[in-house]
């Protein structure tokens, strides 16, 4: 199901207001919304849903408006973040749920319902525990549950409010796998709600970036990852470092002091130059390189950064270390820098 | 390797006292219990009994006294589903919506609580009573309030109306709307979702309120005396019957009716405890600590 959602706005009078939200999702494409808190992202999810009405703008499923229609007929499948699983039911009952509210004359018979409820069990992998209370699952296992029940009731679309939010680390990197196959399989036209850039970038086919209730970007994580569109972006995903800076017309100045960077595009301009820490190479000081002071080296998952202080006004750059020749803590050095962006103020 | 051995016997966790302060502040509390809570109920069965089982059975036969209970029961049974129906709505409205004039909303439920029953009693004496607002018109259409039965619902719900209120507020905040959010992105309607999510979810603090408001409204003696005008056989409740037989110095009567309100009071208790018991795991989820 093809979703377009035109210039949305939805005035809360606190932060998670959208202001003019466009958003075009494809048929069965899976569709990450990612956001720091307070963007808009989840208040967006929901309009889709129904269970906000927006102030000015329109949802349309396929051709249907679907505006005014109550979250009750929009037939969407939705998933919340602490699951909202029905404590008093059995697994099994929580599944069935979306087909026994149904009007009789569209209730499938009794035995139809089991049926369905299990064949969804078996879809996400947890046959053996139907008749479990939600209380005796693992936060894994109840994630998958709700899938289930979202799924039972043939939703035309599929919204996710930051699924793995709740769970640790290990799961979530399965259920993330597990939750793309699982798309893959069945072509569920997806949206998710996600703070986590990691997961989106990893899961989703087109992910959206939401800023202070606008959309600042929509394209292929290799699109916003490698294109940024604004400094918001470029920030927000992956990490980067950002160093205001001044240009004489020859070349570039950072509080004064000449310097040479590599950019997409061209360096011109005034504002902050921004530039990832895989992008910086630490060398010997000499003149064209951004001269700056090491003071500190930790590591991360990925490897060992260091931190770099140059100029004078504080601002520090992360850089990458190769542990083959290690850097110390008080030591002078040279920045290169390549594929630096700059974006005005 | 020497295994270090212990110097001294494992100390005490630090917030445990010692064994007088435990033996002084336990009998104290025991004391206290046995004085005013346990020997007024013993009283009360002893005096019901103290001339034999005969004549207790018998007090029961006395028509004033069937028609005290069968009054007690219906009003009861009136004032306890419609404060069933008032406490869930008021909640409802409470922890599921933001509205101008919440807290004010909040304030007005606790406010029988806070006010002499006797004073409430009056309030309806005012409203409905020969000389007052709206009893005249009530009058010329036939309709008695005060000194009736409708004049003692009006009392007993008055009286009774924040306990159902007062347990689901709470228990409602702070479920919060995803379940019902939940029902609905399911295809469920409004009032489908409220039976099958929220009513299960607050099913225990929702029965802890009923235990309470019907033992409030079997019980209440103040805000029924002013409406009721004590007319025997017709208008006088258990409480009130109790009162009068004790006033004409009919001990065994007044105490064997006050210990069948001691027996409901006792069975509630019970209940309660059995549900604790019972549901103890349940209701430790369901509602608040």
């Amino acid at each position: 199901m093809h979703i377009r959602v035109i210039d949305i706005a939805k005035d809360f009078g606190r932060t998670g207001a959208l202001r003019g939200v466009s958003l075009d999702v494809r048929d069965g494409e899976l569709l990450a919304l990612l956001g720091p808190s307070g963007s808009g992202k989840t208040t967006l999810l929901r309009v889709i849903a129904g269970l906000e009405a927006p102030s000015t703008g329109q949802v349309f499923f396929g051709e249907e408006d679907a505006t005014t229609v109550p979250v009750q007929k929009r037939r969407i499948g939705f998933v919340f973040q602490n699951y909202a699983l029905f404590k008093h039911m059995t697994v099994r009952d929580n599944i069935a749920y979306g087909l026994r509210v149904r009007r009789r004359s569209e209730q499938p018979s009794t035995s139809e319902i089991i049926k369905r409820a299990d064949d969804l069990l078996d879809l996400v992998q947890l046959s053996d525990i139907g008749s479990r209370y939600p209380r005796q699952l693992s936060g894994g296992q109840q994630q998958r549950v709700a899938l289930a029940r979202a799924l039972a009731v043939e939703p035309r679309v599929l919204l996710l409010d930051e699924p793995f939010g709740a769970l640790d680390a290990r799961v979530r990197k399965d259920l993330r796998r597990w939750l793309r196959d699982l798309h893959d399989r069945t072509g569920h036209t997806t949206v998710f709600v996600t703070h986590d850039q990691e997961e989106a970038l990893e899961l989703a086919d087109r992910v959206a970036i939401l800023n202070a209730g606008k959309i600042e970007q929509i394209g292929s994580p290799d699109d916003i990852y490698d294109h940024p569109a604004s400094a918001f972006v470029m920030s927000f995903v992956g990490d980067t470092s950002s160093i205001p800076i001044q240009s004489d017309g020859i070349g570039l100045l950072h509080d004064g002091q000449p310097f040479e960077a590599i950019c997409h595009g061209s360096c011109r301009g005034s504002g902050k130059l921004f530039v990832r820490p895989h992008d910086v190479t630490i060398a010997e000081a000499s003149p064209g390189r951004l001269p700056g002071t090491v003071v500190n080296v930790h590591r991360t998952a990925r490897g060992h950064r260091a931190q770099i202080l140059v100029g004078n006004a504080g601002v520090i750059i992360e850089a990458t270390v190769d542990m083959a020749k290690p850097q110390v803590i008080g030591e002078r050095v040279g920045l290169q820098i390549q594929n630096a962006r700059v974006f005005g103020d | 390797m020497v295994e270090p051995k212990p110097r001294h016997a494992p100390l005490p966790p630090v917030t445990t006292e010692s064994v007088t302060a435990r033996i002084l502040l336990i009998s104290a509390a025991l004391l206290f219990l046995g004085l005013f809570l346990i020997l007024p109920v013993v009283v009360v069965f002893v005096e019901a009994l103290r001339k034999g089982l005969l004549v207790y059975l018998q007090t029961f036969g006395d028509p004033d006294a069937q028609s005290a209970i069968r009054l007690t029961l219906m009003v009861a049974g009136i004032s306890v589903p419609l404060n069933v129906l008032f406490g869930l709505a008021a909640s409802w409205a409470i922890a599921k919506f933001e509205f101008r004039g919440k807290s004010l909303l909040i304030t007005l439920i606790d406010l029988p609580f806070s006010i002499s029953p006797v004073v409430s009693g009056l309030i309806y004496v005012l409203l409905f009573g020969a000389a007052g607002t709206f009893g005249p018109w009530f009058k010329a259409h036939g309709m008695q309030i005060i000194f009736a039965l409708p004049g003692i619902v009006l009392a007993t719900v008055f009286v009774t109306f924040p306990f159902v209120a007062r347990e689901l507020i709470p228990l409602m905040e702070e479920q919060g709307n995803t379940d019902e959010e939940a029902a609905l992105t399911l295809g469920a309607g409004g009032l489908r979702a409220f039976l099958t999510v929220t009513l299960p979810n607050i099913r225990w603090g929702l029965l802890y309120g009923v235990l309470l408001c019907n033992a409030r409204a079997m019980g209440e003696f103040g805000a029924v005396s002013v409406v009721s005008g004590h007319i025997r056989g017709l208008t006088d409740t258990m409480p009130l019957h109790v009162e009068i037989l004790y006033n004409e110095y009919n001990f065994t009567a007044a105490f064997a009716m006050a210990s069948l309100l001691t027996l409901l009071a006792l069975i509630t208790l019970a209940a309660k405890t059995l549900l604790e018991l019972r549901y103890g795991e349940a209701l430790a989820r369901t509602t608040r600590v």
